[in-house]
């Protein structure tokens, strides 16, 4: 599992990756990815299929085997790269405690 | 499609016209459900593919049904039916060594023996804190008392409860075998139950690694493993004797290295208390005795006494059958499914019907890679697998079958997932619903696009073979297994799945066979013929994998275990096995990555007069720049050309890939050193070979070392050039002239 800590100079990849987040990623936008991604599974966010190819609410991955995927009903989406971005933003807040204004 | 309560599974999944299959069926009970046969011909859903197309077969199944609520017990276990002999008057002990692997999680048992309304019997079991405990009852009454010592995950301990009827007491003793310096979980306790009665002068069986059937519905499943078990008819107080002796008491004597390949636990003691094992428990797995010394329990069984028992372990979901279809005689070779239909909830039980027995309807046999749909089968990589999004480059995508999944693990696990103590699971079973074992379902590491997986990847393939108007006749994996070569004889091409990766000794010598006889045969995949597997050779329905040294695998097994409990056979990669895939199809595993894929050059060596045929119609160097798995047709798992391992020496490479992402990285077996650069954009060897060769009987073999080929067949209504050249490639290995091994460019000269 990644422990790179993301930082400020890090915000060149932010913009890399908003403007194309499904790569390939440079990289140093790969490295970020690298920590982003690999998360422990309890509140891991995940997409939750609503219609096949269509839309998709965000969800949380629960902790353990039997309890059910958490839904975000407010977060839905129906073009897969702005899902993405929205991600990037949350994940970019958690881990630096700054909000990206991308 | 959508995934609700209705769902079932076949009792097979290959039949010849005239055959009977069984269906079990479960839903909300009294809920009227319809049941239809369909016949698969492609079941991608995406809006880019060809379109989602089956058809329906006008065959009454005897619908409407009244679905009946049916449930899946996991946890495996051993029982002794048969146990009166047990009856004991005074004085009772079982003993056994143990190595337990979740002791925080909850209690566990790890023998009970109770009669039916659990009144009378004696239970030892690993209590809430972990710390070894035993039960008495008599007749109500409740006596309790444990070592207060908590045990050791994997470590192994001698336990044994005792019963004293005539004094009154009881016994709980836990010692480790070894110390553990500063730890203390050395335990004994002593409790006083009534006087003058036995708790084990009962007639109930007794079980091992799970309470009877209970009001709680909680049978208290134990995970870990249990050793040389024993029962004595005399008291044990402060100590465990190391071993049994015959007329020591000697009530009965499990010994697990007995009979390893089945699923009977064999008493010695001479009583003939003679057990046996429910839902699949591992065998074959080192004991307190394992020194090193022997690898191969074959060889020296007595390292190989334990049996891991697991609270998730699952063989048969035991289902009772809903109703049966008669498969017309009629009816023609394909891919089929019986549907299962209630308002919006559909569900697809898919089944392959042969051609006739001995007849042939088709020259093209297509093989159906159904030991590695088993291998897959319900696997729970989007869900307890963090990392499948990295290896993606883009979110999980959870559908309605995986969420279904997450709240029902009863479902059960197989070669890509662990069970619940974090060991790793070695057999797969197709004796339960498969979720994704369904035209329709969406995968996870089928590339951007599609993402369509194993069975529903390769309906690309049976799509294909509409679109070119080709009939063809199916057999399974499983028809390979069990009758060798002589499923495909009189065939003359043979087309493989997307992703045939499982492969047991008796299938790969049928293809072998196949090859030699002059058989031509497409390999359209990748990361195929990797794993061996050891199918049971008497349950139906169940392989065994321990992915053994090397390879991309979900979990290591256990030092010691790398040899199938069913058949003794190694089960790590075929390489490992002294035929690499190489030597059959000439490309083997090189790398894999999920994201996007990438086109095929050609190479130098196309044009050369033995592949006149297979260009026909394609104008342009970079071919397969499109696809519905990953945007292109070299992906997801990569196979190349490599002497070295096998491939022959005469063989063309065709086409290769190049372009792949960071996210493509090589495998372990060909990282012998770690350095950097493993990834796509500068490990060299990141690459897909189209490859071609001609055999000595005539045959010839074409490999396109891809998972995501299929997916660019697809493309554009199967009008591209990846399916013109797999077309082309079909039409010449159907035309009876044999091909010439000699290479007809090299030439020797003499020069003056
Ligand atoms: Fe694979």
């Amino acid at each position: 599992m990644s422990h790179y800590q993301i930082t400020r100079a890090d915000r060149p990849f932010a913009d890399e990756f908003m403007r194309n987040p499904m790569g390939p990623a440079s990289p140093g936008l790969q490295r970020v990815l690298n920590r982003m991604r690999t998360d422990t599974r309890a509140g891991k966010y995940v997409l939750i299929t609503d219609v096949p190819y269509k839309q998709w609410t965000l969800g949380l991955l629960p902790p353990n085997r039997g309890v059910p995927v958490e839904r975000l009903d407010d977060l839905v989406f129906d073009d897969r790269l702005e899902a993405e971005r929205t991600v990037f933003r949350l994940r970019w807040q958690a881990l630096t405690g700054e909000e990206l204004s991308l | 499609m959508s995934a609700g309560d209705l769902l079932g599974y076949l009792d097979r999944w290959s039949v010849h016209p005239g055959d009977t299959i069984s269906c079990r069926v479960s839903g909300t009970a009294g809920d009227p459900y319809q049941a239809n046969l369909v016949r698969t011909i492609q079941g991608d859903t995406n809006p880019d593919g060809p379109g989602y197309r089956q058809e329906h077969i006008p065959l009454d199944l005897g619908g409407p049904f009244m679905a009946q609520q049916q449930t899946i017990e996991t946890g495996s276990f051993a029982i002794v039916d048969h146990a009166e002999v047990l009856a004991v008057d005074n004085a009772v002990s079982i003993v056994a060594t143990i190595w337990p692997t979740t002791p925080q999680r909850g209690r566990q048992t790890l023998f009970s023996r109770m009669n039916e309304d659990a009144s009378t019997g004696i239970e030892l079991f690993i209590d809430k804190s972990g710390a070894l405990t035993a039960e008495c009852r008599l007749d109500g009454t409740i006596v309790t008392v444990s070592t207060g010592c908590t045990l050791l995950s994997q470590c192994w301990y001698r336990v044994a409860v005792s019963h004293d009827a005539i004094r009154g007491q009881l016994h709980v003793i836990q010692e480790p075998v070894k110390l553990h310096p500063a730890i203390s979980d050395r335990g004994y306790g002593v409790a006083i139950t009534p006087v003058g009665t036995s708790p084990f002068d009962i007639r109930a069986p007794l079980l091992m690694a799970a309470s009877p059937p209970n009001d709680s519905n909680d049978r208290y499943h134990y995970n870990g493993r249990i050793y040389n078990p024993y029962v004595l008819s005399r008291i044990l107080v402060d100590s465990i004797p190391d071993r049994p002796t015959v007329g020591d008491h000697l009530v009965a004597a499990w010994d697990f290295s007995i009979e390893i390949p089945s699923q009977r636990i064999v008493d010695v003691s001479g009583n003939g208390l003679h057990g046996r094992l429910v839902n699949l428990p591992t065998r074959a797995v080192a004991g307190p005795d394992w020194d090193g010394s022997c690898h191969v329990w074959t060889h020296d069984a007595t390292h190989y006494g334990a049996i891991h028992f697991h609270d998730d372990d699952l063989y048969d979901a035991n289902w009772q059958e809903s109703f049966r279809v008669d498969i017309p005689a009629n009816l023609a070779s394909g891919v089929y499914a019986v549907r299962l239909e209630r308002g919006r909830d559909t569900f697809h039980m898919p089944f392959c019907v042969r051609a006739p027995r001995a007849r042939r309807d088709s020259d093209v046999v297509f093989l159906l890679p159904t030991a590695s749909y088993m291998a897959y089968g319900n696997n729970r990589i989007g869900l307890d697998v963090p990392e499948t999004e990295l290896v993606c480059g883009r979110l999980i995508e959870l559908t309605d079958q995986d969420i279904f999944m997450q709240t029902h693990p009863e479902l059960g696990l197989c070669f890509y997932d662990l069970h619940n103590d974090g060991s790793p699971v070695y057999y797969a079973s197709r004796l339960r619903p498969m979720m994704d074992f369904q035209p329709g379902f969406i995968g996870k590491l089928g590339g951007a696009g599609s993402n369509v997986w194993q069975f529903n990847a390769d309906t690309h393939i049976t799509g294909w073979f509409d679109a070119i108007d080709t009939s063809f006749d199916v057999v399974t994996d499983e028809d390979l297994h069990n009758e060798g070569v002589d499923c495909l004889n009189d065939y003359r091409v043979l087309v493989t799945g997307s992703h045939p990766e499982y492969y047991s000794a008796s299938m790969r010598d049928a293809l072998d066979d196949f090859i030699e006889r002059g058989g031509r045969m497409m390999y359209l995949g990748g990361n195929g013929f990797y794993w061996r597997v050891s199918p049971h050779p008497e349950l139906p329905g169940v392989i065994e994998c321990r992915k053994s040294e090397d390879g991309i695998r979900a979990a290591a097994p256990g030092p010691g275990e790398y040899y199938a409990s069913f058949t003794g056979e190694y089960t790590g990669l075929w390489r490992r096995n002294g035929r690499p895939p190489n030597t059959l199809v000439g490309v083997g595993m090189v790398a894999q990555g999920f994201d996007r894929s990438s086109p095929y050059i050609r190479s130098e060596a196309s044009n050369d007069p033995r592949l006149s045929f297979m260009f026909e119609g394609i104008e342009t160097d970079i071919i397969g720049d499109y696809g519905l798995s990953g945007g292109g047709a070299a992906g997801i798992e990569l196979d190349a050309a490599n002497v070295e391992l096998g491939t022959p020496h005469h063989a063309l490479i065709v086409a290769s890939s190049s372009g792949h992402s960071d996210l493509y990285l090589v495998t372990p077996e060909d990282m012998l050193d770690p350095v950097p650069g493993l990834g796509g954009s500068e490990a060299e060897n990141i690459s897909a070979d189209i490859v071609f060769f001609e055999t000595s009987a005539g045959g010839a073999v074409f490999s396109v070392g891809s998972i995501a080929w299929a997916g660019s067949m697809a493309w554009n209504n199967y009008d591209n050039a990846i399916a013109q050249l797999t077309y082309n490639v079909l039409n010449r290995f159907l035309n009876n002239t044999p091909f010439n091994i000699t290479p007809s460019s090299s030439k020797t000269e003499i020069l003056p």
